[in-house]
């Protein structure tokens, strides 16, 4: 009963990010949404993956965006400069994400297809904190710190694509 | 029903209105503390020594006009002082205030005096004090005026900063306590050290008791750190546009996000309901005492300090904060090491 309320608002709560001309109510929504995704860990008897979700996306990842969508200042999209053509025969890079969002459809049915089989997961480790940072340290160590090095590259561009001030732009120049 | 569920919700319903009602004793002792510092009288006229001053306060916002800026967002305006007020409740739900009671006799199992036992309660507390923010931000938002969007966008960078040194002193405790249960960490402060120092975390982890209290008093927005509503250049901060119940709102978020702060201070430092002179079953009286020091604390020194430049909290809070916390957390986890083998 508690699941299907928590689905449904997850998938009512995701449709609608994607539905909502104000990029703040797109934010919230998907806030909603992490929200519903906790509860059903919750459910799976994994309180610890369940607070963490809060903590990291809904906590700290959504607060930067909407920062950035407060900052950025954009309140509405405009839908009469949208070309009105299907998006498979649109020129350029237009082209490239509707591939995508085929590739991602093909990907969904296949794992539905495949959700029979795998019903099985480690019960003990997902409810304990320190089964899942002995793991984390020992068996998935590498993929860990790889994760790690990937955010820290994503940091160092975003801080060099958004350094536009003019004293730090002059001591590039006098290098 | 049994009368052990019964129980249950009356106490989280008690729970409920202590904590309303901690907003309303709050609101007189600030006045009170902050004349006597200023050598003025504070209220007196209200009431006897003018304790029903937190009551016509509340007639007083409750009759006020409920005002909305036309170009304001209606639904966001409308929601921030919500999610503010839920936050602040919700995060005392896992906060366990008292040993287990059996009321004198009147259930027949013992119940413990807390809303709900979560086995992840610290990190329960970190995230709704994350989710806190969103209040904020939306109130200066939507609100649509500059005052309330800079006074949002300030306490968005403000939390975020100090939520990581808040984060790295619940660490320093729960690698000293080896669990993320409030229970189980106050379980482990009870006894004494040489038969009169009292195990508290505070005397190991002194240096993660104070970055939690400034982290803390950062994150509820008390001066000396409260630039999101900073008086004299923001004329209110976030919720300049509101007035009357919303505003009441914002009011009580503040003040039971102090009493939450300073209650899971006294579960993780002070020794939660432990204490000596009294029985097991009354510790709830030592968990108040206890709460009331750190609240008197708080409003000490929101009349003693200034508030800092905006730059100065920055430096402060990245400079100087982040860097012990994480130095106290990698010497408290060798130290664990060392003396765990």
């Amino acid at each position: 009963m508690m699941f299907y309320l928590f689905a449904a608002v997850a998938v009512v709560a995701s449709l609608l990010v994607i539905g909502q001309r104000n990029p703040i109510y797109s934010v919230l929504l998907l806030i909603a949404s992490f929200g519903a995704l906790s509860g059903l860990y919750v459910l799976l008897d994994a309180p610890f993956v369940a607070v963490i979700q809060i903590v990291v996306y809904a906590g700290a990842i959504m607060v930067l965006f909407l920062f950035v969508v407060m900052l950025l200042n954009a309140p509405h999209e405009d839908t009469e400069q949208d070309e009105r053509v299907h998006p498979l025969i649109r020129r350029g890079a237009m082209r490239f994400g509707a591939v995508l969002a085929v590739a991602l459809i093909v990907e969904l049915w296949w794992a539905l297809m495949k959700a029979g089989e795998t019903g099985e997961f480690g019960n003990a480790s997902v409810s304990s904190v320190a089964a899942i940072g002995q793991l984390l340290f020992t068996d998935y160590a590498f993929p860990f710190e790889v994760t790690s090095i990937l955010i820290l590259v994503a940091l160092v561009g975003a801080v060099v694509l958004a350094r536009r001030d003019p004293a730090g732009a002059a001591a590039l120049r006098r290098r | 029903m049994s009368t052990l569920l019964v129980a249950q919700i009356v106490l989280t319903l008690f729970v409920f209105v202590m904590l309303l009602n901690s907003a309303a004793v709050m609101v007189y002792v600030e006045r009170k503390v902050a004349a006597a510092l200023q050598q003025r009288l504070g209220p007196y006229l209200v009431g006897p020594k003018g304790l029903l001053q937190p009551l016509a306060d509340i007639v007083k916002l409750m009759f006020k006009e409920e005002l909305r800026p036309r170009a304001a967002d209606a639904f966001l305006f409308a929601l921030a002082p919500i999610i503010s007020a839920t936050c602040a409740f919700a995060a005392f739900a896992v906060v366990p205030f008292g040993g287990e009671t059996t009321l004198f006799g009147l259930l027949p199992e013992g119940l413990r005096l807390q809303v709900a036992d979560v086995n992840v309660a610290i990190l329960v507390v970190f995230a709704i004090a994350s989710m806190s923010v969103y209040g904020i931000v939306l109130a200066g938002w939507s609100s649509n005026s500059k005052y309330a969007l800079l006074g949002g966008l300030r306490s968005s960078a403000q939390m975020i900063s100090y939520e990581l040194s808040y984060g790295l002193a619940l660490a320093s405790v729960l690698v000293v306590a080896g669990s993320l249960s409030l229970t189980d960490i106050v379980n482990g402060q009870s006894g004494t050290w040489f038969g009169v120092l009292p195990r508290w975390f505070i005397f190991i982890q002194p240096l993660a008791f104070l970055i939690y209290l400034t982290a803390g008093i950062a994150e509820t927005n008390r001066a000396p750190f409260d630039f999101p509503e900073a008086e004299q250049e923001l004329v209110a901060g976030y919720h300049t546009e509101y007035s009357s119940m919303s505003f009441a709102m914002f009011f009580l978020a503040e003040y039971v996000n102090m009493v939450t702060v300073s209650a899971v201070a006294t579960d993780l430092f002070l020794g939660g309901w432990h204490g000596p002179f009294l029985p097991e079953s009354l510790g709830w009286i030592w968990f108040l005492v206890k709460v009331a020091a750190i609240l008197f604390f708080y409003v000490w020194m929101r009349w003693t300090l200034p508030r800092y430049r905006y730059d100065q909290l920055m430096r402060f809070g990245w400079k100087v904060l982040l860097p012990l916390g994480v130095v106290n957390l990698l010497v408290t986890a060798a130290g664990v090491l060392y003396f765990a083998r």
